[in-house]
């Protein structure tokens, strides 16, 4: 190998051009898994992640219910070519089952599962590709696809990742940086800037920590914008199509126009 | 099966003596259990209690070949299992929650954080190295085993004395007794410790640090903190559980800080007073 690649260079860019506090490219599908009663494949870069979302419904095995509320199951899949090399994971991997039960955890307090006792909420996260930040991918499209399946939540969830190089923090990073750089991950609901989920695995020194902490929460809610635009697009689109059928209704007629 | 709730007038009891900020053990919230250790006659053996929590960790080590992906260093390997009688165990081939939680902590804790310099392990290169196995008993679970265990590690780490090396030539390698030659201590480069802190739902109830098994269980999350005494912090991780404003996981953190400033030079004084007992003599 040649040159280093520099993390960030003096005019203030990223090795892959971006500028310190600027996030990837955000791209969110909420149609793609129709079966399931929500879905979202969203792309932060070249990080991608498809969960999908059912229920509430009756639970498999009764004796996972709870009388007074319903229980979140998560599976997450990492898919073996999902990073470089490809590495075939083993169905009881630690590492697999922790990350299942981080986003387990996060959500348990946001998901109005009081409204739904005796049920069971499944949430199955593939991880498709991995490019840095997997676990701030994860939390959003289960976000948006929890909102798809019209689960009540008491708000979004929004992650992102942040990472500090000597002094200079910055956000979103790809898998050169996290192999590089102290980083943590932070999941914030918008609405009160309060935190949910923060995992750090890297040393840090505690100054520094708090800057960074703060500028992820902060991020989150950009990421907020986003997300909600999305919904709202979707909902518009779905409202649209049965426009039609509701116009109609009155008419009595059999014949449906639908574009 | 999943192990049985609390009863509500426990559940009644805990969360309106915590609105009072009193904690049924009699600590105040903001307290952490003080550590006992006992230290076996080997090098590398540790019996840690918090409180009535206990944990044996021991020390070993091999000499083995190398990866060939990296011949420069050695290895670590850390053995955890929660022992049936200690620990209310759930009858099933995988590994329980909170099994799965700890395995994953001391991890991250002893092996990520590269407390323990892996290329001073090194006798060889590419062909002897030195592979350090950290094995972790629970006996009881009294709550909060993570930072039992954590503790017990890297003091067994610290504990132990390895054997003397010396290397003739290209490839001869003798290994000498302790008999003949004083053990050396492992290349320890931080001691990180573990503090958990315990959230509830209600938000007038204070968080509380180093939670027993009933204020574990009945807690609306955990926030664990590995940090060591030079203000680094190792590993920071809150999974879901009740949200909290960042201003509150800060001030967390700096309560870690000075407990771990304080358990460091606790860890030390226990550390040389044992070895004092030992008889070293250098002939």
């Amino acid at each position: 190998m040649g040159s280093r690649i520099e993390i960030l260079n003096e005019a203030g860019f990223r090795s892959d051009g971006r500028r310190q506090f600027e996030l990837r490219d955000l791209t969110i599908d909420l149609a793609k898994h129709g079966e399931a009663d929500g879905s979202a494949l969203i792309s932060h870069g070249l990080t991608q992640v498809l969960v999908s979302v059912y229920g509430p419904r009756e639970a498999k095995m009764r004796s996972h219910t709870f009388h007074d509320r319903a229980n979140i199951n998560v599976e997450v899949v990492v898919a073996s070519f999902s990073t470089g090399e490809r590495r075939k994971r083993q169905r009881g991997d630690k590492r697999v089952l922790e990350f299942a039960a981080t986003i387990k955890s996060t959500f348990e307090p946001v998901i109005r599962t009081n409204l739904y006792p005796r049920s069971q909420i499944d949430i199955y996260v593939q991880v498709l590709q991995q490019d840095g930040s997997t676990l701030q991918t994860c939390i959003n499209a289960a976000t948006l696809a929890l909102m798809n399946a019209g689960i009540p939540m008491t708000d979004f969830v929004c992650a992102v990742t942040g990472g500090v190089h000597s002094t200079s923090p910055m956000l979103d990073l790809s898998t050169l940086e996290e192999n590089d750089i102290p980083h943590v991950t932070v999941a914030v609901m918008p609405k009160t800037k309060k935190v949910v989920l923060v995992t750090m695995e890297t040393r840090l020194h505690v100054d520094r920590f708090e800057e960074i902490l703060n500028l992820a929460r902060d991020a989150g809610a950009i990421l907020h914008q986003e997300m909600k635009e999305a919904i709202l697009a979707r909902s518009a689109t779905l409202v649209a199509l049965a426009e039609p059928v509701t116009k109609n209704q009155n008419k009595g007629d059999d014949d449906v126009v639908m574009d | 099966m999943r192990p049985p709730s609390p009863s509500i007038p426990e559940k009644e009891f805990l969360n309106s003596a915590l609105k009072q900020n009193l904690r049924i053990d009699g600590r105040i919230p903001l307290d952490m259990r003080t550590p006992v250790f006992i230290f076996g006659p080997e090098l590398g053996w540790v019996d840690c209690s918090l409180g009535k929590t206990r944990v044996v960790a021991y020390v070993d080590a091999k000499m083995v070949k190398p990866t060939p992906e990296r011949p420069f260093e050695g290895m670590i390997t850390i053995h955890s299992e929660l022992s049936p009688y200690g620990v209310q165990r759930i009858n099933s081939p995988r590994p329980s929650e909170e099994e799965v939680t700890i395995t994953r902590m001391l991890d991250k804790i002893i092996k990520r954080s590269d407390a323990l310099d892996k290329e001073s392990l090194c006798i060889l290169a590419g062909q002897r190295v030195w592979h350090i196995r950290l094995s972790l008993h629970f006996l009881a679970d009294a709550g909060n085993m993570v930072d039992c265990a954590c503790l017990a590690g890297i003091v067994a780490l610290r504990h132990f004395r390895r054997p003397e090396v010396e290397v003739i030539g290209d490839d001869e390698v003798i290994v000498h007794s302790p008999l003949e030659r004083a053990p050396m201590p492992l290349a320890i480069h931080h001691s990180p410790f573990c503090f958990t802190f315990a959230f509830f739902a209600d938000p007038e109830t204070p968080p509380i640090l180093d939670p027993t098994q009933l204020e574990q269980r009945l807690s609306a999350g955990l926030m664990s903190i590995a940090l060591n005494a030079q203000k680094e912090i190792c590993v920071l991780q809150k999974l879901g559980g009740v949200p909290q404003d960042t201003e509150e996981i800060l001030r967390l953190v700096k309560v870690a800080v000075a407990q771990a400033k304080e358990l460091s030079n606790t860890v030390d004084a226990k550390l040389t007073a044992d070895w004092a007992t030992r008889k070293v003599e250098v002939r």
